[in-house]
C-alpha cells in the first residue's frame, strides 16, 4: 500500500520537481527584488533575534558567557521549527486550495504534499544556509557534528509531512482543523524550549514537557549548534517512532478517505 | 471492440446530518452508519467503441457531469465496474484545473507533467499549443488575466495536443468565437478518423445531432434512452415537457420514423394529414403550392383552454417553421370529454427539396413545456420536390430573381 504511493509519487516526479519551480518562480515574478526577498526575510530573523536577545537584552544562556551563544541558540531553534510549523500549516490547506485542480484532473493527489514538503524545505535551504555562514564568520561552525543535524531534520520532515497530511485530509471534512491549528500551532512553539532553555523550568513542568516530541528534536539542533556536540540519539527514539507512526497512518488515511475526499471538495 | 466500458455502475455521496455524525461515524468503528447514501448515478451500463462519438444529454443535476468525472478518473465510482483501453483526456466544466497565478505557459508545462509526458515531449508541443489555442502574448500572463474564452482555447489545446483514445467534453465547445469552434470541430473530426472515442455533453441540439453516433439521455441518475441521436434528442425533448419517463413513448412507425409522444394526456392528436388543395392526403409537395396540415384532436377530459400547434423540423431535427393557434389569435375553449377538434392550418410550402418530419403539440398554455396535454414528436413524414421553380440550394425558398446591369470601363459607371 505505502510501495504503491511511493511508486506513484516517483512517477509524478516531473511534476513535483515542475511545481517547486512554478512556485519559486511565481512567489517573486512581480517583485523588483525578485528571489532576494527569499534571503532578505530569513535574514531579517536572524538579525532581530541576534540584536534584540542577546545585544539589547544582554541575555545570557546559562553556564556561558558568550552573548553569541545565545543568538545561536535562538536562531537554532526558530529556524528549524519555522521549517516544522510551515510544513503543517501548508499541507492542511493543501487539498482544499488546489479543489480546482483535483476536481478537474487525474494525478495521484499525494503528490501535492510532497510539494509542500519540497517549498518548504527551499526557503528552509536558504534560511539556514544563511545561518551557517553567519556561524563561519563567527569561527563557531561545529564541524563534523553537523551530519547529525541531517539525520535529526529527516525524522523531522516525517513528522511533520505525516501530522500535516493527517491534518490536510481532515481538513476537508472538518473545517475546524485549520482554525485550531493555528492556536495549537502557537501553544506548541511556546511549550517547546526554542526561545528559553529547559533549565529554566522547575523540575516536574521539565519532566512534562518533555513528553512533547519536539522537545528532543530541538533540543537535538541546539546541542549540535550551540555546543558542537552529537545529539542524545536515544532521546531521539520515541520521536522518531512517533514520526513514523504519523507518516502510516497518514498514507492510511489517504487510501482510504481520497475518494471521498475529491466528492466533497 | 470496446474502448470503455460500464458495467451496472453506480456513484453514491455519503449525506451526513451534521457534521457531528461524520465525526461520530468515524471515531466510532462497528456503529451503524448515520449518512444516508444519495445515488448521483444507478445502474448506467453502456459499451463504446474506438472511434465513436457518444452524446450525453440530460437535466441539470441528471448525473452528466459525475459520469464524465468518473469515465476521466477524478472522481471513484461506488458500484458496479468500468473498464478503459488507452488514455483519457478530459475537459471538465470548461477548464483544466489551471492555476490561476500561474502563467499560461507554466499551467501548460504543468498539465503535460501531470499527464506523464516526458519533458522533451513537452517541449516540442509547446508551440503547437500556443499556436492552436492562439491567445498571443497571453501566453506569458497569469491565467486569471484571461478571459473564459482564453482559457477554455488554451485548454482545449492543451487537452488536444497529443490524440488521446477518449476525449471527454463537457459543455466546452459552446465557448470561444466561431473561428476556434470551426478549428477544434475540425481537430476533433480527424482525431475520431483516427479512432478516437469522443463523450460529448451538449444542450446544443445542433452539435449533437451533427457529430454523435449515439446518444444518451439521464435522468435522475439512470439511462433512459439510448438510441440513434434524433430518437434520442426527440425524447429527451419529449423529457423536458413531461419531467416524467412514464409519461413519454416512442413507437418506430410503419415508415420507419420513431414517434415520440410525451404529455399527461387531456388531448390527444389522433390524426395528422397534410392534404393538397383538392383535400386528398400527401406525403411529398411541390415547393411553393399550398397545403393544408389537418390535425384532429380528441379530448379526453374537460378542457378549459386548448392551444393546437405544430413544428416542421429538417432531417438534422433544425426547426424550419412552427405556429399555433394562440399565435395565430385563434382561441379553442371549453371542451369536454368526446369532443373532436379539427385544426385546418393552410400554408404555401416554401421549403427547399428534402425530407421533413412534423411535430404537434397539444396544451392549455401556450408554451408545450408548461400543462403539456400532449407533445408527438415525428408524427408525419413528407418531403418536398422542386420542379417548377428554379432549382436552389437550402431549405428556405425565397424566390429571388435577378436583374443584371452591364457597363463597359469607357462609359459612365458609378463605382458607388
Amino acid at each position: 500500500m505505502l510501495g504503491m504511493q511511493l511508486k506513484a509519487i516517483w512517477s509524478y516526479r516531473g511534476f513535483i520537481w515542475g511545481s517547486l519551480q512554478r512556485d519559486f518562480q511565481t512567489r517573486y515574478r512581480k517583485s523588483v527584488l525578485g528571489s532576494l526577498w527569499a534571503v532578505l526575510n530569513p535574514l531579517a530573523t536572524i538579525l532581530i533575534y541576534t540584536v534584540i536577545f542577546s545585544q539589547l537584552m544582554k541575555a545570557r544562556l546559562p553556564g556561558t558567557n558568550d552573548t553569541m551563544a545565545y543568538s545561536i541558540y535562538l536562531c537554532s531553534g526558530v529556524l528549524t521549527w519555522g521549517f516544522f510549523a510551515e510544513i503543517i500549516n501548508r499541507s492542511q490547506t493543501v487539498f482544499i486550495e488546489n479543489a480546482n485542480m483535483i476536481k478537474k484532473l487525474n494525478f495521484p493527489r499525494i503528490c501535492l504534499p510532497m510539494i509542500v514538503v519540497g517549498n518548504a524545505a527551499v526557503s528552509f535551504a536558504i534560511s539556514f544556509g544563511l545561518f551557517i555562514c553567519f556561524l563561519a564568520v563567527l569561527g563557531k561552525f561545529p564541524g563534523w557534528v553537523m551530519m547529525g543535524l541531517v539525520v535529526v531534520l529527516v525524522i523531522q520532515v516525517v513528522f511533520a509531512m505525516g501530522f500535516g497530511i493527517i491534518l490536510g485530509i481532515l481538513n476537508v471534512f472538518f473545517r475546524d482543523i485549520g482554525q485550531a491549528v493555528g492556536i495549537i500551532l502557537q501553544f506548541w512553539f511556546w511549550f517547546t524550549p526554542i526561545i528559553y532553555p529547559i533549565s529554566i523550568l522547575p523540575p516536574s513542568i521539565q519532566s512534562l514537557i518533555r513528553l512533547n516530541p519536539m522537545v528532543s528534536v530541538i533540543s537535538a539542533y541546539q546541542s549540535i549548534l550551540v555546543y558542537g556536540n552529537w545529539p542524545d540519539w536515544l532521546s531521539l527514539a520515541p520521536t522518531t517512532v512517533i514520526a513514523a507512526l504519523a507518516c502510516l497512518l497518514a498514507f492510511h488515511l489517504y487510501k482510504k478517505r481520497s475518494s471521498e475526499m475529491v466528492d466533497e471538495l | 471492440m470496446s474502448i470503455l466500458r460500464l458495467n451496472n455502475l453506480g456513484k453514491a455521496y455519503k449525506q451526513y446530518p451534521n457534521h457531528w455524525s461524520r465525526l461520530a461515524e468515524w471515531c466510532m468503528p462497528g456503529s451503524r452508519p448515520l449518512h444516508h447514501l444519495f445515488w448521483a448515478l444507478q445502474n448506467i451500463h453502456f459499451h463504446v467503441s474506438a472511434g465513436e462519438t457518444i452524446g450525453i444529454v440530460g437535466m441539470n443535476g441528471a448525473g452528466k457531469s459525475t459520469l464524465l468525472k468518473i469515465i476521466a478518473g477524478t472522481t471513484q465510482l461506488t458500484t458496479g465496474s468500468m473498464e478503459i483501453v488507452g488514455r483519457v483526456s478530459a475537459l471538465l466544466e470548461l477548464g483544466m484545473g489551471f492555476h490561476p497565478e500561474f502563467t499560461g505557459r507554466q499551467n501548460v508545462v504543468m498539465a503535460g507533467q501531470l499527464f506523464g509526458f516526458p519533458s522533451e515531449e513537452i517541449q516540442r508541443l509547446l508551440p503547437e499549443i500556443e499556436d492552436f489555442a492562439d491567445i498571443g502574448d497571453y501566453i506569458d500572463q497569469p491565467v486569471r488575466t484571461y478571459s473564459s474564452g482564453m482559457q477554455m482555447r488554451l485548454a482545449f489545446a492543451v487537452a488536444t495536443a497529443k490524440r488521446p483514445d477518449i476525449l471527454i467534453i463537457d459543455e466546452a465547445l459552446s465557448v470561444g468565437d466561431s473561428h476556434f469552434q470551426h478549428k477544434s470541430f475540425r481537430r476533433i473530426r480527424t482525431f475520431r478518423e483516427e479512432g478516437t472515442t469522443l463523450l460529448l455533453v451538449s444542450h446544443d441540439r445542433g452539435a449533437i445531432q451533427s457529430i454523435c453516433d449515439r446518444v444518451i439521455v439521464l435522468h435522475e441518475g439512470k439511462i433512459v434512452k439510448e438510441g440513434p441521436p434524433e430518437e434520442a434528442m426527440d425524447f429527451y425533448h419529449a423529457l423536458l415537457s413531461a419531467r416524467d419517463v412514464k409519461l413519454i413513448r416512442q413507437e418506430r412507425q410503419a415508415y420507419g420514423q420513431v414517434q415520440t409522444t410525451s404529455g399527461r394526456g387531456d388531448v390527444t392528436v389522433i390524426e395528422i394529414n397534410l392534404l393538397n388543395p383538392e383535400g386528398k392526403p400527401i406525403e411529398a409537395a411541390e415547393t411553393g403550392t399550398p397545403v393544408t396540415l389537418e390535425i384532429k384532436a380528441q379530448v379526453n377530459t374537460t378542457v378549459p383552454e386548448m392551444v393546437m400547434g405544430f413544428l416542421i423540423k429538417d432531417r438534422f431535427g433544425q426547426i424550419m417553421y412552427g405556429i399555433n393557434s394562440h399565435r395565430l389569435g385563434i382561441t379553442i375553449q371549453h371542451l369536454s370529454a368526446g369532443d373532436l377538434v379539427i385544426g385546418h392550418f393552410q400554408f404555401e410550402m416554401n421549403l427547399g427539396k428534402g425530407n421533413y418530419t412534423i411535430s404537434t403539440g397539444v396544451s392549455g398554455q401556450e408554451s408545450h413545456l408548461a400543462d403539456n396535454y400532449e407533445w408527438r414528436d415525428g408524427s408525419l413524414v413528407f418531403s418536398v420536390y422542386n420542379t417548377k421553380k428554379p432549382d436552389f440550394v437550402g431549405s428556405a425558398s425565397l424566390e429571388a430573381t435577378l436583374t443584371i446591369q452591364q457597363a463597359s470601363p469607357q462609359q459612365t459607371f458609378s463605382p458607388l
